[in-house]
């Protein structure tokens, strides 16, 4: 038997015609060998995905296909076999885990049929040995109570568990290499150790090689023994985690490792004697679940309870905490684009939550957003300059003066003028959500209210992004209200965090202190499931990428 | 200690419930259109004696209740509704319920036939059409599509009876049955559905080019579906993928479609009926208005109501089947 897992020489994997480049992937070689992990780094547009289904061979072909190289998955050429020999080959030999377990899975099946259907595929047992084994693997991948497990739908079992369900198909076969694309990225950080956790030890006692697809350097640190860093499809730099973490010699490695958030804080300012703009008192907000007219059978879920805060003028305060804590209904409530059911949001001392629509539209000047996607939230049809100079026209500027005013605001979030004549679809994500902020400026609002404005871009343009945010509060005397999951954001661009669980306020303080000294539990797990906490990133020269 | 309802009971209690004000609406709604519509049941009648003096008319008007004003009519007629009675019908000189109950089988046999063919046949096509995508294969069924669906049934009828009925002779002309035949058993079996043969046909082409079209699209969509991808990734070949993973929930938007449409079918019903002379309500429902037999109209109209309510009702059940997140509350 071959120490390698997997082989990859020379891969070259071809773009359709007319595409922003001929090769998806040019010249990438890689060696997995058996018990070692494997990890694959790049942004989005890197290549990395397509690896992937180049080895499993289900890349769209015949419009993207592997044009050139060799690979082999434990000694076997893969580019030669047929297509009956590959079906043979997936899901017994090698197998994948995919990023966003809830639309990988089929809502239509069983967790416990999706299990089976790789044993009823590749082995001879009998129904009964197959159950067996699957409530064999259920249990190996911590599920709680497996025999119930089996029969439940994908939609009723956790995220995380989800994932967890993944992986038992994944491992089903115990196959020599295990393919994992972005496994936990949908999954909030407490999950997301457990399952790095998880492969890692499930890995060791099988003895597979794992390529661990990832853009995320703290998932690195956490669980790499080798690094590929992949840039525009051609290999940068390989080397052991250790050497590619803590000594990066390619430039785009170092500005990819620069740009990752320090979870060091930086040193505590006092806003003490600053003004308070913004302020919430014993926020409510309940959602009545879903339910028919008549059912009589809803379930509420308290999404904010008894919540209050303060926001002083040039401060940033964050809102941390995981999915389903209700921090995005905060900014939601804070901004009344969602009626909370009792408490007041006073801004500069007027209660917003009182307003009547005509005040309340007045008062929406001073407080604005920037959103989490910023493709979802620009209207696709209107050019950038219209966008921007909306908010300014329908509060009484001039069409030209607001025009005027929309160019100065391109300049400064460091888009070129011509931008303002183009479309949105026109930028990429980091300008695009430069565009949303030059958007939410436009009023020259008091606060903003960003709800997780950098989770949906690359750790490059993220820094960039954040560095803007940062220096646009200083400079206009901005206050921030930053809804986030990140803590390694958090911790570079936050004064005050909250951290919020199940709609509650469990933890509130200096940014600095929180993060030194967490008193709550829940802070506590949180802070130590952050992935790559023991590695601290290398200083380096920030190198525009 | 009440007794457990058994949710889909309780679920059916509900959806009847809901069910009553809308049929009332559709009632009253067309009682007063029909009223708004010149002439009534003394005009036709008297149209078809060729003529009748003015005391003559007027005492039919008292003895019919039509000198009533509106609103006493609707409410005559709404509160022997409640008790389910249809009234008489003067042209057919039979209570109402008898006319509908000997024509429900007819047009129920009609929607049913077509309904079904059409369903089959056109997430079979639309399936293999999604399958061998931009192919020869898929052209041909997407431009057999287009023509089913750009041929009116009228005209498709006319010309199936004029190929298979006149010129070959295979098919009967018109009618359910063979009057003359008084087959018994199997024999009346093949002779309906030799009479049924060119009146489904006529109807369900359209609808299938519906179900084709729609079918194609979402076989096409889900087949790019993460779990597709999954199930690819677990050694599934092309057949299991489709049987598995992609067909039922590629089915779950046509089976939407398939209950609104049970309405639109019942209205195609009228014109291939009258052509076909199919002892149907939807032959019923156009001599009801020629000869403006209000009662017999209203009959229809009540009937077919509950049978697109029910249908719905059935629709909903079936979707709750096919998709697991789906529960009944």
């Amino acid at each position: 038997m071959t120490e390698f897992a997997l082989k990859i020489e020379n891969l070259k994997i071809a773009l359709p015609e007319g595409s922003d480049r001929p090769f998806a992937l040019e010249g990438l070689d890689l060696e997995v060998r058996r018990g070692e992990v494997v990890c694959l780094v790049g942004e989005s547009g890197s290549g990395k995905s397509l690896t992937a289904g180049a080895i499993m061979r289900l890349l769209p072909e015949p419009h993207v296909h592997v044009a050139g190289g060799a690979i082999s998955v434990q000694g076997e050429d893969i580019l030669a076999k047929s297509e009956t020999e590959m079906k043979a080959m997936r899901g017994e030999r090698v197998s994948m885990i995919f990023q966003e377990p809830m639309t990988a899975l089929n809502p239509q099946k069983t967790v416990g049929w999706q299990i089976d259907e790789v044993l009823r595929l590749h082995t001879k047992l009998t129904r009964t040995e197959r159950r067996a084994r699957v409530i064999e693997m259920l249990e190996r991948v911590h599920i709680p109570d497996p025999p119930s497990a089996y029969n439940a739908y994908p939609h009723q079992v956790s995220g995380g568990q989800r994932q967890r369900v993944m992986i038992a198909m994944a491992l089903c076969l115990s196959p020599g290499l295990i393919i994992a694309d972005e496994p936990t990225t949908a999954l909030d950080v407490t999950t997301q150790l457990q399952i790095l956790k998880l492969i890692r030890d499930l890995q060791e006692q099988e003895g597979a090689g794992v390529l661990f697809i990832t853009h995320d350097f703290g998932v690195v640190a956490e669980i790499a023994d080798h690094v590929v860093v992949l840039s525009q499809g051609k290999m940068v730099e390989t080397g052991t985690a250790q050497q590619v973490l803590n000594a990066p010699q390619h430039p785009y490695t170092q500005a990819l490792i620069a740009s990752v958030p320090s979870l060091t804080p930086s040193p505590p300012k006092s806003f003490d004697n600053a003004p308070v703009v913004l302020k919430g008192t014993g926020l409510n907000k309940t959602f009545a679940a879903q339910g028919g007219f008549l059912s009589g059978r809803r379930k509420s879920v308290t999404a904010v309870d008894d919540l209050t805060f303060e926001l002083r003028k040039g401060e940033t305060l964050g809102v941390v905490g995981e999915s389903g804590s209700g921090k995005t209904t905060v900014s939601r409530i804070v901004t009344r684009l969602l009626e909370a059911d009792s408490g007041a949001v006073e801004l500069d001392g007027t209660d917003l939550l009182a307003c009547n629509p005509r005040q309340l539209r007045e008062m929406r000047k001073h407080i604005q957003m920037v959103f989490q996607d910023p493709m979802a939230s620009l209207n696709p049809r209107k050019r950038v300059v219209d966008l921007i100079a909306q908010g300014p026209i329908v509060h009484g500027v001039s069409r030209e003066k607001a025009h005027a005013q929309a160019r100065d605001l391109l300049a400064l979030v460091e888009l070129s003028p011509s931008a303002a004549n183009r479309f949105p679809h026109e930028f990429s994500g980091g300008q695009r959500q430069r565009i949303g902020i030059a958007r939410a400026l436009a009023l020259r609002p008091k606060v903003i209210v960003a709800d997780e404005p950098v989770s949906a871009l690359d750790v490059s343009v993220q820094a960039q992004v954040l560095r803007l945010l940062a220096d646009l509060r200083d400079q206009m005397d901005l206050s921030l209200l930053f809804v986030t999951h990140d803590l390694r954001v958090a911790a570079q661009l936050c004064d005050r965090i909250i951290v919020m669980q199940k709609g509650e306020i469990v933890e509130t303080g200096k940014t600095a202190e929180v993060f030194a000294d967490p008193r709550h539990p829940y802070t506590r797990n949180l802070l130590s499931s952050i992935p790559g906490r023991h590695w601290t990133p290398p200083k380096l020269e920030a190198i525009a990428i | 200690m009440p007794l457990p309802i058994p949710p889909i009971l309780s679920y059916a209690l509900r959806r009847l419930f809901q069910a009553v004000p809308v049929v009332i609406l559709i009632m009253i709604g067309t009682f007063l259109l029909l009223k708004l519509a010149p002439g009534d049941t003394v005009d036709a009648l008297v149209g078809d004696m060729g003529g009748a003096d003015a005391a003559f008319i007027e005492r039919l008007r008292i003895e019919y209740g039509l000198d009533q004003p509106v609103w006493v009519q609707l409410w005559r007629y709404m509160s022997k509704l409640a008790m389910f009675d249809f009234g008489w019908s003067f042209v057919y000189e039979q209570p109402v319920s008898r006319i509908l109950m000997d024509r429900l089988g007819t047009t129920l046999l009609l929607m049913a036939t077509s309904l079904s063919v059409a369903f089959t046949i056109g997430i079979f096509l639309g399936a293999i059409a999604a399958r061998r995508a931009y192919s020869t294969t898929d052209n041909l069924i997407s431009t057999l599509g287009l023509i089913f669906y750009a041929t009116p049934s009228f005209f498709l009828s006319l010309m199936m009876i004029l190929l298979f009925s006149v010129k070959l002779g295979w098919l009967p002309v018109g009618g359910i049955k063979t009057i003359t035949g008084f087959y018994t058993g199997w024999d009346h079996v093949v002779d309906v559905a030799r009479h049924l043969i060119m009146p489904t046909a006529a109807l369900s082409l359209i609808y299938l080019s519906f179900y084709l079209r729609l079918m194609r699209a979402s076989v096409l969509e889900v087949a790019e579906l993460d779990y597709v991808r999954t199930a690819r990734a677990k050694g599934a070949g092309e057949s299991r993928l489709m049987v598995h993973h992609i067909m039922r929930n590629a089915l779950l938007p046509v089976v939407t479609l398939l209950g609104l449409q049970f309405s639109t079918v019942l209205g195609g019903s009228v014109v291939v009926e009258t052509i076909f002379t199919l002892p149907g309500l939807g032959q019923l429902a156009y001599q009801s208005v020629i000869q403006r037999d209000m009662n017999t109209l209203m009959g229809i109209i009540f009937l077919c109501s509950i049978i697109v309510v029910v249908v719905n009702f059935l629709t909903d059940l079936l979707y709750a089947r096919l998709d697991s997140r789906i529960k009944l509350t």
